[in-house]
C-alpha cells in the first residue's frame, strides 16, 4: 500500500501519528492535555481535513457544511438507540449518511460557481437546521436535541447478549468506555486514518485535477475534462469527513441537537481551514486545533479571573482594563477569535502554515540550510 | 479525405449576422489558415467547432460525426484540442503538472476517480509530459509554477498541453498575438514541426507571414461569409481578398 508513497511523506505521516497519539504529553505545558479538549482537536481537525479537500483544492467555498456534521450526529445517535452502543457501526452510517447528504446537495449547488454556489450551499444547511429543530422532530427531537434512553431496542447488542442494566448506557467498544482516555484515542486514530487518506487525495491525479478546477475551470474543460463529477465527487468526500466528524461527537458525548447544524458552525469550519492554512494537508488540523483551544482557554476566562489578573493597577484603571478585556473573553471570545482572524488574513493570507513556512525559511537561511530536510514539506 | 466540414453555417448575435453561409472543408494532414480582416467572424468560427457556440444552422462534422450540441469536453475527448488566444493554463501549477493533466484526460476519459495511486507513480505519463515539454523547450523549468512564465513560453506550454493530447485535429487562435519576431518564429518552427507528424490544423491569424510560411491552403472570412479559399499563391494574387484587406467600405 506504500508502495507508491515518497519517504517524505511517509515521514510526514509517521510524525503525524506520532504527535497525535503523544498528545496528552506534548499538549500538557499549554493546559491542554486533558481527554475533553484532545477529543475535540481531533474530531474538528477531521472535519477541517475534509471541508479542505473542497475548498482548498478547489476552491468551492461551502458555508453549509455543518449540515453534514449533523446529520452525522444524528445518525450516529439513531445506531446506538436502534442497533448498538459500539461506535463502529454508528461512525460507518454516520460517514455514509454524510456523504448521501452531501451528494444531493452538492448536486444542486454545484449547478453554480462563486458566490452563488455558497448561498446554495448556505440556504440547504439553514434549510437542514430548521428542519431538525422543527417539522422533523420525531426524528430529531426537535429543541431537547435526540438523547439515548434506557428503553432503546439495540437489536445487536441485545442479539449479543450485552445488557446495560438500569444504567443509561455509554458507547463503548467491546468493553472500552468511549469516555476520558479511550475516547480520545479512538478519535485520534480516526484522524490519522482521515490525514492519511487526504494525503493519498492530495498526491493522486485526482487530487491535481481538483487543483486544477480551482486554477482554471475553462482549460480544464478544453482539455477533456468535465469538471461536475470532479467537483461533486470532492463535494461527497468532504461531507463524508463531516459526517463522520459528526459521528464522532456523538460517541464521545451521546446526544445530538440541531445546533450542530447552524450557519456559525459552518463559518467555524471555513475559519479553522483558512485560518491553518487552505489547501497545505496540515494546515486544517492546525487550525481547527487552534480555534478548539482558544475557544477554550477565552471562554473560561470570566471578571473574577481579570480583576486579579489586573490586581496591581490602580483601582480607577483596573476597572477600566477589565471592563475592555471582558468584552474579548468569556461569552465574548469571538470577538477575540475575529480579531485573529482578520490579522491572520492580512498578514499571513497562506494562514499558520504560511507562517511556519516562513520561519523555516528565514532560520535555513540565516543558519545555513542545515535543519531544512528534517522537517518534512507540509505544504504543498 | 476531409476530417472537418462545416456547411451551411449561420450564426446571427441580435441583429449583426456573424457567420453567413460558411461552408469548409478541412482534409486531413494539412494545415488550413483561416484569415480575414478584424471582425470577420474568424473566432466565431472557431468557437463553433469547440462547442462554445452552437451555429443557428448549418452542420459542423468531425471525423464523420456531427460537432454540433457537444459539451467542450466531449469535442476535445473526440480528438480536437485548442490553443486560446489569450494562454488558458493552470497558473497555479507546475509546468510538469499543465502538460500532465492533460495527458491523464487522454488517457482515461472526461472523468476518473483516480484518487488512490499517486501522481509520481505514473512513469509513462510523467515521461510522456518531460518529452512533450522538451520539445517545446520548456523541459528546465518543468517544475516552476505556469503563471510565472513569459507570455511566450505560455504559449508554448498551451501548445504542449494540446499536443500531448495527441490530436486529430488542432486549433489555433491567432498563436502568434501580441509576440516578439524571435518569439514568433519560434512558434512557426515549432508549428512546422508539428505539422510534420501529421496532426491536421486550423490557424486563424492576422500576421500574412505567419499564415503564408505555414498554410497548405487559405479560407478568407470577410462579413461573414468565405469570400475566397485556395492554396496561398492563389490567394496572393486574388483581387477579392485584396479589396477586403485594403479597399472596400472600411476604408
Amino acid at each position: 500500500m506504500t508502495t507508491s508513497m515518497t519517504k517524505s511523506d511517509l515521514l510526514l505521516l509517521l510524525c503525524f501519528a506520532a504527535a497525535v497519539l503523544a498528545g496528552p504529553v506534548l499538549l500538557a505545558p499549554i493546559g491542554a492535555g486533558y481527554p475533553d479538549l484532545l477529543q475535540k482537536f481531533a474530531i474538528f481537525g477531521i472535519f477541517a481535513l475534509g471541508f479542505n479537500i473542497l475548498f482548498g483544492l478547489t476552491g468551492y467555498l461551502s458555508f453549509g457544511h455543518a449540515a453534514f456534521l449533523g446529520v452525522g450526529s444524528y445518525t450516529a445517535v439513531w445506531t446506538f438507540k436502534l442497533l448498538s452502543m459500539n461506535p463502529i457501526p454508528a461512525i460507518l452510517l454516520a460517514t455514509l449518511l454524510g456523504g448521501l447528504f452531501a451528494a444531493v446537495i452538492g448536486f444542486v449547488s454545484l449547478r453554480r460557481t462563486g458566490i452563488y454556489f455558497s448561498i446554495l450551499t448556505l440556504a440547504f444547511a439553514q434549510m437542514s437546521y430548521n428542519l431538525a429543530y422543527s417539522v422533523l422532530t420525531p426524528v430529531t427531537n426537535g429543541e431537547t436535541g435526540l438523547q439515548l434512553a434506557q428503553s432503546d431496542p439495540r437489536v445487536l447488542d441485545i442479539a449479543f447478549g450485552r445488557d446495560y442494566g438500569a444504567v443509561l448506557p455509554s458507547s463503548d467498544l467491546f468493553g472500552i468506555s468511549m469516555t476520558g482516555y479511550p475516547g480520545f484515542y479512538f478519535c485520534g486514530v480516526m484522524l490519522i486514518l482521515c490525514f492519511f487518506v487526504s494525503m493519498r487525495i492530495f498526491r493522486s491525479p485526482f487530487g491535481m485535477m481538483l487543483r486544477a478546477v480551482k486554477s482554471n475551470q475553462n482549460r480544464l474543460n478544453y482539455t477533456g475534462l468535465n469538471t461536475r463529477p470532479y467537483a461533486l465527487a470532492a463535494f461527497v468526500i468532504s461531507g463524508m469527513y463531516a459526517g463522520l466528524a459528526g459521528g464522532l461527537l456523538a460517541v464521545t458525548d451521546p446526544l445530538a441537537g440541531a445546533e450542530r447544524m447552524q450557519w456559525t458552525a459552518s463559518g467555524e469550519v471555513v475559519l479553522m481551514t483558512i485560518l491553518g492554512g487552505s489547501g497545505t494537508l496540515l494546515g486544517p488540523v492546525i487550525g481547527a486545533g487552534a480555534i478548539k483551544y482558544f475557544e477554550n482557554i477565552f471562554s473560561a476566562f470570566n471578571e473574577g479571573v481579570l480583576v486579579q489578573a489586573y490586581s496591581f493597577l490602580p483601582e480607577g484603571l483596573q476597572h477600566v482594563m477589565v471592563w475592555i478585556s471582558s468584552l474579548f473573553v468569556g461569552e465574548g471570545w469571538h470577538l477575540t477569535l475575529g480579531a485573529l482572524f482578520m490579522i491572520i488574513v492580512i498578514f499571513l493570507p497562506g494562514g499558520l502554515m504560511e507562517g511556519f513556512n516562513r520561519i523555516r525559511a528565514w532560520i535555513t537561511g540565516r543558519f545555513g540550510g542545515g535543519g531544512g530536510s528534517l522537517a518534512p514539506a507540509a505544504a504543498e | 479525405m476531409s476530417i472537418l466540414s462545416v456547411q451551411n453555417v449561420h450564426k446571427r448575435f441580435g441583429g449583426l449576422r456573424a457567420l453567413n453561409e460558411v461552408n469548409l472543408e478541412v482534409e486531413a494532414g494539412t494545415v488550413h489558415a483561416i484569415i480575414g480582416p478584424n471582425g470577420a467572424g474568424k473566432s466565431t468560427l472557431l468557437n463553433c467547432f469547440v462547442g462554445r457556440l452552437e451555429p443557428d444552422t448549418g452542420t459542423v462534422t468531425f471525423d464523420g460525426k456531427s460537432l454540433l450540441g457537444l459539451k467542450p469536453h466531449e469535442i476535445n475527448q473526440a480528438g480536437v484540442s485548442r490553443v486560446f488566444q489569450t494562454p488558458e493554463i493552470f497558473g497555479d501549477l507546475s509546468l510538469l503538472e499543465n502538460v500532465m493533466i492533460p495527458a491523464f484526460a487522454t488517457r482515461d476519459g472526461a472523468f476518473k476517480m483516480n484518487a488512490w495511486r499517486a501522481v509520481d507513480s505514473e512513469n509513462s505519463l510523467h515521461d510522456k509530459a518531460m518529452g512533450m515539454l522538451a520539445d517545446v523547450g520548456l523541459a528546465e523549468k518543468a517544475g516552476e509554477i505556469a503563471s510565472h512564465l513569459s507570455r511566450g513560453d505560455k504559449r508554448r506550454l498551451e501548445l504542449a498541453m494540446c499536443l500531448v493530447q495527441d490530436p486529430k485535429l488542432l486549433l489555433l487562435d491567432e498563436p502568434t498575438a501580441g509576440m516578439a519576431r524571435a518569439d514568433t518564429n519560434n512558434t512557426i518552427d515549432l508549428m512546422k514541426r508539428i505539422a510534420k507528424r501529421g496532426i491536421t490544423m486550423v490557424v486563424i491569424e492576422h500576421d500574412m507571414h505567419v499564415v503564408f510560411s505555414l498554410a497548405d491552403r487559405i479560407s478568407v472570412l470577410a462579413q461573414g461569409t468565405v469570400i475566397a479559399e485556395d492554396l496561398p499563391d492563389g490567394i496572393k494574387g486574388n483581387p477579392k481578398v485584396q479589396e477586403a484587406y485594403l479597399g472596400g467600405a472600411h476604408l
